[in-house]
């Protein structure tokens, strides 16, 4: 695969974000219109110390030089009290079904001994995608027996007249040494439906981890003729964060027939760049088609505080 | 009306001086397996709170002497269930417990709970099965069986599992809003029931099973069903919404309702025929029910004050169970 990256496209710091957010714009996910492409992703409200995320969008011209439109406040409040959405959605996974919109809310809510937990929700929007409401107040995919925590990251897509769900679960929370906080590390997986509603796990972990303690995030997948092709970001499960060799990079397989993935990071024709908004991280990739052209979105450095980029596809196999 | 004798108290850990320090107190939600010469009991206890007034809640059981349930002869050294893993659905408790015999093992059902920030817990439903009788249980999986949905977003609880017809079926409760009264988060749940012919793979009824009584924010609990003379009977708890745990007005009573396919329930709590005592343990509440049939005669475990705090009694049916 080879990509030509067209730079960052979006820098939240440089516009008012809505619901009082003030930083970050993670997890960019598209959706094609006639005239613009809408732009979904989450950004921070920091209340003692402690985010919620808010999703937000812009609307972007598809030569991606002019900002058309900023949502002005959040096509979706966060959930009830209790609920498995209370603290934050991130990422918002919209797809058009039908000549209508579905999106799928990676819900967050905050635990006492580990920090936080995740499970996928479902909403609808009447309105072409200004505003969203929620099908129900709990989730349509979460924790089972063999998938015990953290499932989020829902990335849709239908063929062939069946919906695929690929998402991630946590398989382990662990300190890295005594009486440090705890870290996850979460898994890619697969899920089918016939609605979009009703959901059957796959029930296994789909791509191959390179290392016991290596994380994989936000699948996200496309088909380019016969071959369907998955990004995602990888990282260690400790020190992520401040060391750049632990930190998020882009990883890829590919698929003849969506069961069997072969996992072929060496092919993914992109990485982290020099001196740059994505030196030290590369992360949270959504990829989408527009006009007979393959675009990948993706963040930088810090997880998307910088904002987002895009790269097109130039060459693939 | 049916007629319910009572015996009074028959266990409370607190009565046990040398008891083991994970069986401090409480003995709630007791389900009862007959084996030849006793009744095993489970139930769910807690030991001393942390510095925070925190509890954990730990499966345990009691054996009645078959014959005179009043007599214990034995009880758990250790408990059934272990707590899950840091970060799991049941870090922090097993309760309540449901069992049922299914050839030479013994399946159990159980509510995990984890801890939140915004409100105190969540729980979600684990499977777990005993190959010695009941004396130690090993989980199906790390995650839950049963958990929350879009229209059951948290708090699945108080599991009841039965086999009917070569079908399994799964009664339940789940927390329908959270709500903040006198600064406490409180929740309302209602009763539920799952289908499923493997016992792993539950397919939702998604509808309250029974009526409301007090209100749209009355919760419901323990849904115990029992067949028997051509139909099914369920006995349960219901209280109100707030100012739940002193108030005696407000506290759970025992409700009942019947049906022919379990799936449609007529309450008719007039039924019920068992309420809270002039004095002892169950003067204050009677709550989580479980009916059993044993040589011929229908009895009802059941807890009283304090959900459960005060330890658990026994009813005797007069008369038959129709």
């Amino acid at each position: 695969m080879k990509w030509r990256k067209l730079g960052k496209i979006f820098d939240p710091a440089r516009y008012g974000l809505a619901d009082g957010c003030t930083e970050y714009a993670k997890s960019p996910q598209a959706v094609v219109f006639d005239n613009y492409i809408r732009i979904y992703f989450s950004s921070q409200k920091r209340i003692d110390e402690k985010y919620l995320s808010y999703v937000q969008f812009i609307d972007i011209d598809k030569e991606f030089k002019n900002i058309l439109n900023i949502s002005k406040e959040t096509p979706i409040k966060l959930g009830n009290l209790g609920a498995f959405d209370e603290h934050g959605i991130f990422p918002f996974n919209v797809i058009k079904y039908q000549g209508k919109l579905l999106a799928y809310i990676c819900g967050w809510s905050r635990r006492k001994s580990v920090s936080i937990d995740m499970a996928i929700g479902a909403a609808k929007s009447e309105d072409g995608g200004t505003t969203f409401s929620r099908l129900g107040d709990g989730p349509v995919l979460t924790a089972s027996l063999h998938e015990p925590f953290l499932v989020g990251d829902g990335f849709v897509r239908v063929y062939d007249g069946v919906f695929h769900m690929w998402y991630i679960y946590g398989n382990a929370w662990r300190a890295s040494h005594p009486g440090s906080n705890p870290d996850r590390t979460y898994i890619i997986a697969h899920a089918t439906s016939a609605d979009g509603i009703n959901w059957i796990k796959e029930g296994r972990n789909i791509i191959e981890q390179k290392y016991p303690l290596e994380c994989q995030a936000l699948p996200t997948v496309i088909k380019i003729e016969n071959r369907y092709h998955m990004y995602f970001c990888r990282r260690h499960s400790f020190n992520f964060r401040n060391n750049p060799d632990y930190a998020y990079r882009l990883g890829y397989a590919y698929s003849d027939d969506l069961t069997n993935w072969t996992r072929a990071d060496e092919k993914s024709g992109i990485d982290t760049s020099k001196d740059d908004w994505d030196s030290d991280m590369i992360c949270y990739p959504n990829l989408f088609d527009c006009d007979g052209k393959t675009y990948l979105l993706y963040n930088g450095n810090e997880f998307g505080k910088y904002g987002f980029g895009i790269a097109e596809l130039m060459e693939w196999d | 009306m049916f007629r319910w004798r009572k015996y009074g108290l028959i266990f409370n850990p607190t009565d046990f001086k040398d008891r083991p320090e994970w069986i401090n107190e409480y003995a709630q939600a007791p389900n009862a397996i007959v084996f030849e010469k006793f009744v095993r009991v489970f139930f769910c206890c807690r030991p001393k709170p942390d510095a925070k007034g925190q509890f954990v809640s730990y499966c345990a059981f009691v054996d009645l002497n078959r014959h005179d349930l009043s007599k214990i002869i034995n009880i758990a050294t250790k408990p059934v269930l272990e707590l899950g893993a840091l970060g799991t659905f049941d870090e922090f408790g097993t309760y309540p417990v449901s069992v049922i015999k299914e050839s030479d093992e013994i399946i159990a059902y159980y509510g995990g709970w984890t801890r939140c920030e915004s409100v105190p817990f969540n729980i979600s439903l684990g499977c777990a099965k005993s190959k010695d009788n009941g004396e130690s249980f090993a989980k199906t999986g790390v995650g839950p069986v049963l958990s929350h949905s879009l229209d059951e977003p948290f708090v699945v609880t108080s599991p009841k599992i039965r086999k009917y017809n070569n079908s399994w079926y799964l009664f339940y409760t789940s927390g329908q809003k959270w709500f903040i009264y006198n600064g406490r988060a409180e929740i309302v749940y209602k009763l539920r029931l799952a289908t499923s012919s493997d016992r792993l793979t539950w397919k939702k009824v998604n509808k309250n099973i029974i009526t409301d009584k007090l209100g749209p924010d009355e919760a419901q609990a323990c849904p115990d069903v029992i067949y028997a003379n051509g139909k099914y009977h369920m006995f349960y708890c219901y209280r109100q919404a707030v100012d739940f745990r002193v108030n005696t007005n407000n506290t759970y009573r025992i409700g009942y309702a019947f049906s022919n396919d379990l799936i449609n329930w007529t309450r008719d709590d007039s039924k019920a025929g068992i309420d809270i005592s002039e004095s002892g343990f169950d003067n204050e509440m009677v709550a989580y029910p479980t009916v059993i049939e044993l040589d011929r005669k229908y009895y009802m475990f059941y807890l009283g004050n304090k959900v459960g705090k005060a330890g658990f009694g026994l009813a005797e049916l007069e008369g038959d169970l129709k």
